[in-house]
């Protein structure tokens, strides 16, 4: 999720970016989609100088990015673990699936894992309901998630080999 | 290279046919006779066989193409979706026009090897009708009654390829509004041909474009509503991942109708194949000059600008949107005035939805009449549906307005799973209701679903079965409602939170009938009082649940008592004289709370009994551990 980058080097790429748009103020959440790419969240230091920028209020910037789902002002695990929570898997059990999941990770959803590996989120929809009850860890599906064992051997592969 | 004029547009379809010729025979070749043909291999790429690993399928095919030296005759394409996720990944064959289902990588070999070198069909992997235990190599049960405008491209044609768009007629609807239409002739057949919008409302599109037309304004605006929030609905993603040409298409026209000269596409962020691919389309675009200046030569200039949508249900409220894409946070508005006459910066501005936009372009081909035979009185064309929940073949199906419930679920559909008996469908997503058994044989249409207390909505088609609970389904929608409200008005920031703890306290056994009361009560003051679409239509799922299912509600309420088994608090688990003593459950139960030796009946403690329903699951022997 986050580049290897100094913090120097984020700062320069954000720069670089905002200054290469016409409309800088009517971009505003483009511009957040990109510096939570490249921060991986976004906190407060990031939007002040978001809004010093563009040349809006910091306070709009704020309102925005609280507004928003997509965005987040805490930082999130190496890998992001998503449940689907839509009306189809909701009703082939996706409620399970996210308890069995924190059960596994032993945090709850909106959680990350003590050692940062997983952050724990759910969404809705992926337009996958034929594999319904489905998880999406780091953007990839994984369906039919009915068994603790099949969780646990999803969750196995992130996790680094000891 | 640049399109300069309408002959250079048609002189590249007639070139470009040759891509199609293969997909396109009118009768199948089989499959022994087939060898001599380029072959077409389409592994559908759309969402749900994108997950179960349609990728990774194409890429071995084409490695062993490759290494056989089978490559030149032998193509291999990922399209959009084919509808039919429930058997997903499917790969088709032309001219063989075979299907195979629940494709997997391990069956490439067996696939090159027996069907294209050996040219005989494998049986195994073709689809079986779990009834008749028939196969079919093709015209699979799940297409008949099917009629395919909106999704008429998705799956035929490679998405990433503007050449295969234009060799299916694409951009032709373009070139006749351009040069042999005038503005208010596109908005006559629109009116005529009666395409209401499939966003969810209905309102004539028609009409839509007249209106944003006859607004004075130096700019007007035509957005592309891509931001499908409705969770079970993913038509408009499949549409623009298979086919984002015809959105394109559809939006230059609506940009040379209404006099617009720059057109978005507010996608949501979570779609990135969809983003993708509306890229890719957007650049080939205006490398073939159909975007930019003087399209095709004539005085006609637009342009298209992706916007990023970024996590919120209410943005799909037409007002919301367009402070969204002004950066804004996506509250709505009080309309009037409506976007047609003061939209985006303030300029007249018209918002169709994916799938209204790519039924344009063969409506303004094929003409008015052509579309308005299909259809109800009042609704007319067809709609796509994203068929899921408890039915056996889910996936993606547009059925001509008109078409019974029955005939999408059990003809289309297949029945319901694990035959099962049938109990609701829910439509129109958290706008939406349920619709109970007795109105399976009503046609559905705009009018027809709101006369039953639901509402046509984006498309989400949601079967319910014996084993759910409607309290809590629409305690789901509750939910999500609530978390999705803007904030901006009181009726929708604090009544779904309300109503929301009141179903809960009914889930959990702890209401009254004066609750009850109060929630019907709160239901109508939030329809009648709140700012936009979201907030009004907020109660719909529990007003209709309240209609067919008050019984449920009273079994809550009164019995304290869930019928379908759903709610846990209601719930008691009890180990019955059938027991043998087996001490599986024992072991299983994670609050350690069945006592119990061997060969002798066990006991749950009921205090501490989580009503996980573990001990169940892990029984042996029917009737032994109860649940009521």
């Amino acid at each position: 999720m986050c580049d290897t980058a100094s913090p120097n080097q984020f700062v320069k790429k954000l720069d670089d970016y905002i200054d290469s748009l016409t409309n800088k103020k009517e971009n505003l959440i483009g511009v957040l989609h990109y510096a939570q790419e490249i921060y991986g969240y976004l906190p407060n230091n990031v939007q002040w100088h978001i809004a010093q920028k563009l040349d809006i209020p910091s306070a709009m910037v704020y309102g925005v990015v609280s507004f928003y789902s997509f965005f987040t002002m805490i930082p999130r695990g190496e890998h992001v673990v998503n449940v689907c929570t839509g009306t189809a898997c909701f009703v082939r059990g996706a409620e399970k699936l996210k308890e069995e999941l924190e059960n596994q990770l032993k945090i709850k959803a909106g959680e990350t894992t003590p050692d940062n590996l997983f952050t724990l989120e759910t969404l809705r929809c992926v337009g996958a309901c034929g594999l319904a009850p489905v998880m999406i860890v780091d953007g990839e599906v994984h369906g039919r998630m009915h068994e603790p064992q099949a969780i646990n051997e999803v969750l196995a592969k992130y996790r680094p080999e000891s | 290279m640049k399109l300069i004029n309408i002959d250079a547009l048609k002189a590249l379809q007639a070139q470009s046919l040759k891509l199609l010729e293969s997909r396109r025979v009118a009768e199948a070749i089989t499959t022994k006779n087939a060898q001599g043909h380029v072959r077409h291999v389409m592994v559908c790429g759309g969402p749900g066989c994108h997950s179960s690993g349609s990728p990774r399928i194409a890429e071995v095919l084409e490695e062993e193409l490759n290494r056989r030296g089978l490559s030149d005759t032998i193509k291999v394409f990922e399209p959009g979706c084919f509808g039919f996720c429930e058997k997903g990944p499917m790969i088709e064959i032309f001219p063989d026009k075979v299907t195979y289902c629940e494709v997997s990588a391990d069956d490439v070999t067996t696939i090159v090897e027996e069907h294209f070198i050996k040219g005989n069909v494998i049986e195994h992997l073709l689809f079986m009708d779990p009834n008749t235990k028939e196969r079919f190599a093709t015209n699979i049960p799940f297409y008949d009654g099917q009629l395919r405008i909106a999704l008429r491209n998705v799956g035929s044609i490679a998405p990433e390829n503007i050449l295969e768009y234009i060799a299916a007629d694409g951009y032709q609807a373009l070139s006749k509004v351009l040069f042999s239409m005038k503005p208010f002739e596109v908005i006559d057949v629109l009116k005529q041909s009666g395409l209401r919008g499939r966003g969810g409302a209905g309102f004539p599109t028609g009409v839509k474009w007249e209106l944003t037309r006859k607004s004075e304004a130096d700019q007007r605006y035509i957005i592309c509503n891509a931001d499908e929030g409705d969770p079970g609905a993913f038509m408009d993603r499949s549409v623009l991942e298979g086919d984002p040409h015809s959105v394109l298409e559809a939006m230059l026209i609506a940009g040379a109708t209404i006099g617009a000269s720059e057109g978005f596409i507010y996608v949501r962020a979570e779609y990135p194949a969809a983003i993708h691919r509306l890229k890719i389309a957007i650049a080939q675009a205006r490398d073939f000059g159909l975007l930019g200046k003087e399209i095709l030569g004539s005085d006609f200039s637009f342009d298209i600008e992706l916007k990023l949508g970024a996590g919120a249900f209410v943005c799909g409220e037409e007002t919301a949107l367009i402070h969204s894409i002004e950066g804004a946070r996506g509250e709505p508005s009080v309309k009037p005035p409506f976007p047609a006459q003061k939209g985006l910066w303030g300029k007249p501005t018209c918002v169709n939805n994916v799938e209204t936009l790519a039924n344009i372009p063969p409506i303004i081909l094929n003409g008015a009449e052509w579309f308005s035979a299909i259809g109800t009185e009042k609704s007319k064309g067809t709609k796509v549906f994203a068929l899921a929940g408890k039915v056996n073949n889910v996936g993606l199906v547009e059925v001509p307005m008109g078409t019974t419930l029955r005939q999408i679920i059990f003809d289309i559909g297949g029945g319901i799973k694990q035959r099962k008996t049938f109990k609701a469908a829910q439509t129109g997503g958290p706008s939406g209701g349920c619709i109970p058994t007795k109105y399976l044989d009503s046609p559905i249409d705009y009018e027809s679903l709101a006369s039953i207390g639901s509402m046509m909505g984006s498309g989400g088609l949601i079967v319910l079965d014996e084993d759910d609970c409607m309290v809590n389904i629409a305690k789901f929608f509750q939910e999500f409602t609530m978390d999705e409200s803007c904030g901006r008005c009181t009726a929708c920031r604090v009544g779904t939170k309300r109503l929301y703890e009141i179903l809960t306290k009914i889930t959990e056994g702890k209401a009254t009938l004066e609750d009850l009361d109060n929630l019907e009560k709160l239901c109508h003051i939030i329809k009648d009082t709140a700012l936009c679409g979201l907030g009004q239509s907020a109660p719909n799922p529990i007003l209709s649940t309240l209609k067919y299912f008050r019984e449920e509600y009273i079994a809550h309420v009164v019995d304290k008592n869930c019928p379908a088994g759903v709610c846990s608090h209601l719930l008691k688990y009890e180990i019955t004289d059938k027991c043998v003593g087996c001490t599986l459950c024992v072991k299983k139960c994670p609050m350690h709370c069945i006592t119990g030796t061997t060969k002798k009946r066990h006991v749950i403690d009921q205090e501490r009994c989580l009503k996980c329903g573990a001990c169940m699951d892990q029984c042996r022997v029917i009737g032994a551990i109860i649940r009521h």
